[in-house]
């Protein structure tokens, strides 16, 4: 199968046709940055943007990615490795504990800023709720995203 | 460096005797001793000392944690990273003391050497405490040498020369040379005893107390491969492991030539295992040219298992048969203090409450993996772990190997809570990737990690409790229902000791103890005990305290007395001056007694644990259909002195909300053996919504700095009930609290 990923084509030869994207770009793409969680669509580790709207990798088919973009946090950056305004904002805030769900509350928290720009804090938690973090980091999560949105700088 | 700086070194330099060396590290006149230690790792330069960089300079490395030369200054981190922060917190440490620019410094993960570093895990909130004084001794090795080192190069006395920001300076004349054009003159010193290097006096810390960044940060948000499973290598294969749904059961038969015959499976076999499911549980291995191949075969796996063995733990008999031995006394006394006969039989007012929690999941959320690769009669293994060194030898063992056949390589754990203290998967992975010639990654599934795990155990406290007619707490009693593996001990986290809080605080106390009989295995889990205990008992006194009249803050200090420590020389212990002093600044902070919002409850709740002194105050309001908001938690701890502000204070807001995760709707009900959840949707963690805003104070009362991976859990969940009583007079006794009907 043939698809676009962070603006490159790339040839991928599948065993299965209904393989999760998940697992097209970690196994064969070797995209590890996009994590696998639960496989049920159910904690948003595995986050991605298709086509600019933000998707559970682990549950949707490599095949239905074909001939759109498929965006991993690797491709969020500028081309050059600049970083984009919210991976900035998690090194700046320290957001991490273990880090595992960050890279997917990163990519929803991207969409959520393209769509829009200055959300609430209700705008935030209601947009981020998809996503699971085991380590409690919500309140910094917050904060990073009200930052790079203009917000106040409320937990 | 000048490739030629290596030359000023005096040939002599390598046989100083003692006088000269002392003068030069400027260690004389306190009557210390010289000794360069043998066999003992931390005192004897690193392997690397004897090595040359690329410009065939010496490289100094006097112990495992430094290492200068002219590409850089690298501190090793040794201690496995699990979301806790040591691989920042602890080089910090080093950095300290070495007097250096946490800027210019690399943090490079150590490998799993246990002839190097004498403790290589992660648990029990131990790894501030426990690498507090070695690696605050590792750096100032490392800087009086380089002072020794400058010194002899300018011809002065050591005693006149500094340090600032990783240069050595002589005052009196100006000079100054970098600890990296240092480096190879330091690397021909001998290394002194680190008990006679000098320490510097806390209040000179520029580094320690401020807010530090992880250093994996960059690469954590930009998806480098990082976690065990991320993990790549050529020719990689990728494997499932599938067992039996109850603990203990074995594979009968299995229908493996079907699954070989399957599109992208590689191999397909069973494994009897060694009986320990700590080790290796029976099941059949899948491996597949890649993960979705291997668990889409599955589909069509076909066992049948042998549970003449297995476990046919049920949760609801378990609850039916501690309900029915609540009334009575434990099989066992673990404590009895006074008369608690006569206190209650003269008591002004008697209550009781019966505290019952369920089992759960750790459910961290880097699904269990290892990868392993047996080339050159060599086992390599890369895994998320909190215990590499003892993985090591459990592999060697079970494959029946030498253990300098397997070579543990630690890897970043996404969250470990005390499940990657059990190495299953690990062993798991090494059985399968012996049986191949290529290697293998191991991926459990989601719902492999939730039937397999090592629980937090459920319990049952039934309480009662005494108070005079002044209000005062006078008898203690408590029925601790848990559970045993083996009829004589309790399960990890099952048992209870005779000094918990309140007991050292009450004149007449007892508790007994009965053991269930349970099967599936049970481990740490976030402040093992401590994390129910609490709720359980820190609850019940509320309920004390209101019985009484009485304003909670002002019952628990009156109970906990004059300050002192309460077990004299023990530093570990509980002081009562740290644990008011957390209570107050917890009240004050949350503003305790103040008008509330109708509707709205507050409540506090202290728990000592892991040497951690922590008071939480939680506001709640709960509407007519028993949904609870928590609106804010404010804590108040005393570890010490705070190493990474930043780190800590995530640990806290972390622990927070992981102890009300955990108290809203989290549970792993068994019945035949069998979990009856299977993931998330079945197992719910807190979602962002209904995160509280959680603040953070701390004393930085002036002890030994203790862990904080886990001493903040305990205290939410007896804030949040007692805030709850507080709103709605009703008193939440069950956790999760979703089965009484809390949403």
């Amino acid at each position: 199968m043939r698809l676009t990923v962070n603006g490159q084509t790339r040839e991928v030869t599948v065993v299965h046709d209904d393989t999760p994207l998940l697992w097209v770009l970690r196994d064969h793409l070797a995209l590890v940055g996009t994590k696998f969680g639960c496989g049920i669509a159910q904690c948003g580790a595995c986050t991605v943007h298709l086509d600019g709207v933000p998707v559970f990798s682990c549950s949707v088919p490599a095949a239905a990615a074909e001939g759109r973009e498929v965006t991993t946090i690797e491709g969020l950056g500028g081309p050059d490795g600049r970083l984009h305004p919210l991976q900035q904002a998690w090194i700046d805030y320290d957001v991490a504990q273990c880090g595992y769900c960050q890279t997917g509350q990163i990519m929803r928290a991207a969409a959520l800023l393209e769509q829009n720009p200055n959300p609430s804090e209700d705008d935030i938690n209601q947009a981020m709720a998809p996503n699971l973090c085991r380590c409690g980091t919500y309140n910094r999560i917050r904060q990073a995203i009200a930052s790079v949105a203009g917000g106040a700088d409320e937990a | 460096m000048r490739p030629d700086d290596a030359s000023d070194v005096p040939a002599a330099i390598v046989k100083l005797d003692r006088r000269t060396f002392l003068k030069l590290t400027g260690l004389a006149g306190g009557g210390l001793i010289l000794g360069v230690a043998v066999g003992c790792s931390r005192e004897q330069p690193d392997p690397a000392n004897a090595r040359l960089d690329a410009s065939g300079a010496r490289i100094f490395a006097p112990n495992a944690y430094v290492q200068i030369s002219a590409d850089g200054i690298v501190i090793y981190a040794a201690t496995p990273e699990i979301g806790q922060g040591v691989k920042t917190s602890l080089p910090m440490i080093v950095a300290e003391e070495l007097d250096v620019d946490w800027d210019d410094v690399q943090v490079v993960q150590a490998a799993i050497d246990a002839d190097r570093y004498e403790r290589q895990s992660a648990g029990g909130s131990r790894s501030i405490p426990a690498n507090w004084l070695p690696l605050r001794q590792a750096g100032a090795v490392a800087r009086q040498m380089l002072m020794a080192a400058a010194a002899l190069r300018w011809e002065v006395d050591v005693a006149e020369v500094e340090t600032r920001h990783g240069m050595v300076v002589h005052p009196a004349t100006g000079r100054q040379l970098s600890y990296q054009e240092l480096a190879a003159t330091a690397a021909e010193l001998p290394v002194p005893d680190p008990d006679d290097v000098p320490l510097k006096d806390p209040s000179e810390f520029r580094l320690l107390g401020t807010r530090v960044g992880g250093v994996d940060n960059a690469p954590l948000v930009t998806g480098e491969p990082l976690f065990g499973i991320d993990k790549q290598l050529p020719d990689l294969l990728y494997a499932t492991y599938v067992k039996c749904p109850a603990s203990g059961g074995t594979v009968r038969s299995a229908n493996v030539e079907t699954v070989r015959a399957l599109p992208g499976v590689v191999d397909a076999f069973v494994l009897a295992g060694n009986g320990n499911p700590a080790e290796l549980s029976a099941g059949v291995a899948i491996v597949a040219q890649d993960t979705w191949s291997a668990f889409k075969a599955r589909r069509s796996l076909q066992v049948e298992w042998d549970e003449s063995k297995a476990a046919k733990d049920s949760w609801s008999a378990a609850q039916a048969r501690a309900q029915a031995l609540a009334a009575g006394e434990g099989e066992t006394v673990v404590v009895d203090n006074g008369d608690v006969s006569e206190a209650f039989a003269g008591a002004h007012r008697k209550i009781s409450g019966f505290y019952e929690y369920a089992f759960v999941s750790h459910a961290q959320m880097e699904p269990q993996n290892a990868t392993a690769w047996w080339h050159d009669d060599t086992l390599d293994v890369w895994a998320p772990t909190q215990s590499p060194q003892r993985a090591q030898g459990a592999v060697a063992s079970l494959l029946g190997l030498d253990d300098d056949q397997v070579q543990m390589h630690q890897m970043r754990a996404g969250g470990g809570f005390g499940r990657r203290a059990v190495n299953d998967p690990v062993m798991e992975a090494a059985a399968i990737a012996r049986r191949l010639t290529r290697p293998v990654k191991l991926t459990w599934m989601r719902e492999d990690d939730m039937a397999h795990d090592f629980y937090r155990a459920g319990g049952f406290h039934a309480l009662e409790g005494a108070l005079d007619t002044q209000g005062h707490l006078i008898g203690w009693r408590n029925h601790f229902i848990s559970f045993s593996h083996d009829g004589r001990n309790p399960v990890i986290g099952g048992g209870i000791r005779g000094n918990i809080d309140p007991g050292p605080f009450v004149p007449n106390y007892r508790i007994t103890q009965t053991l269930l009989p349970w099967q599936t295995p049970c481990g740490p889990w976030r402040a093992p005990g401590s994390n129910v205990i609490a709720f359980a008992h820190q609850s019940f006194l509320h309920e004390l305290s209101s019985a009484a009249g009485r304003d909670h803050v002002e019952f628990l200090l009156e109970l906990l007395g004059e300050p002192r420590w309460l077990e004299e020389g023990n530093r570990n212990a509980l002081h009562t001056g740290r644990a008011a002093g957390v209570i107050r600044r917890a009240a004050e902070a949350a503003g305790w007694g103040r008008d509330l919002p109708e509707g709205h409850g507050l409540g506090l709740a202290f728990y000592f644990s892991h040497a951690g002194h922590i008071a939480e105050a939680a506001e709640v309001s709960v509407d007519d259909d028993r949904r609870l908001v928590v609106h804010r938690v404010t804590a108040a701890v005393d570890v010490g002195p705070i190493v990474n502000l930043s780190g800590a204070e995530n640990q806290v807001q972390g622990s927070v909300v992981d102890g009300l995760s955990t108290l809203l709707g989290q549970q792993v009900t068994f019945e035949n053996g069998r979990a009856q959840q299977s993931n998330f949707h079945q197992y719910p963690l807190l979602r962002m919504p209904r995160a509280p805003r959680v603040d953070v104070h701390f004393i930085e009362s002036d002890f030994e700095p203790t862990g904080l991976g886990e001493p903040a859990l305990p205290p939410l969940a007896p804030a949040v009930g007692n805030a709850v009583f507080a709103a709605t007079g009703e008193r939440m006794r069950r956790l999760p609290v979703s089965v009484d009907g809390w949403t």
